[in-house]
């Protein structure tokens, strides 16, 4: 049986609970449901951050989250995977990111969760353009993501 | 024809979303069409697209080493990526 994937990228904001509710199919086959949120920090590398501004490649980064979901389908049982990602203007204590999966057992909800975020991090197409008190500036890709993804 | 895509911090040093660009010899694979963007546009596009880190994507796929191209092909440029 092949998990449901769902993939969102909207400049609105979403509701968790309602996004951990769409990963249930109803037929009680799931015992686990793990998942991560993100949110635009208020400083990054010791520079407060004032707001945030994620660009995209519509169509490329779609087809990639689901790449990276229908990677984790094949690596672990999973049930279903959601991932939201906003994109647009946003600010600081906003959330931007959503990864939900639900599994008949924790270990294979935990651990794809984190692979999820993990990749989609270092190849979905996504770029941020941070403003601080002096300025705004693109964000430099860091090492230790790489580090991360490499691990799986 | 080809539909050229540059994103992010490409986008902005370069000022240009979007080209298109008739397919002939002198862009029939991505080397040959990143050395043309080069040579036709000036500096600022030699020191954008002249980098080390850059990402190509052919029809929204990341392009590992050179391609072919073929008409109605999508190629994008693109520094690495940082959401999440």
């Amino acid at each position: 049986m092949s998990a449901t994937v769902r993939v969102r990228v909207q400049e609105g904001d979403f509701d968790v609970a309602s996004l951990q509710r769409s990963l249930l199919q109803g037929d009680a086959a799931e015992g686990a449901i793990a998942t991560f949120t993100g949110y635009v920090r208020n400083s990054n590398n010791d520079r407060p951050v004032l707001a945030l501004e994620l660009e995209h490649y519509p169509g490329m980064t779609e087809r990639s989250i689901t790449s990276i979901a229908r990677d984790a389908c094949a690596r672990w049982p999973l049930l279903a995977v959601g991932v939201v990602h906003r994109v647009g203007k946003l600010k600081p204590a906003n959330q931007i990111v959503w990864v939900g999966v639900s599994a008949k057992h924790r270990e294979a909800a935990f651990a794809a969760c984190e692979f999820i975020m993990d990749y989609l991090k270092t190849r979905a197409p996504f770029w941020k353009k941070e403003t601080g008190p002096d300025g705004s500036h693109w964000v430099d890709a860091r090492q230790s993501d790489n580090e991360r993804a490499g691990r799986w | 024809m080809l539909t050229v895509l540059f994103f992010g911090r490409f986008r902005e040093e370069l000022d240009c979303a979007r080209l298109e660009i008739e397919l002939d010899a002198s862009c029939a694979d991505l080397n040959s069409l990143q050395q043309k963007l080069v040579s036709e546009n000036g500096s600022r596009w030699r020191d954008v697209l002249g980098q080390d880190n850059v990402i190509r994507a052919l029809n929204q796929e990341v392009a590992t080493g050179n391609q072919g191209l073929a008409d109605g092909d999508e190629v994008a440029f693109f520094p690495p990526v940082t959401g999440g």
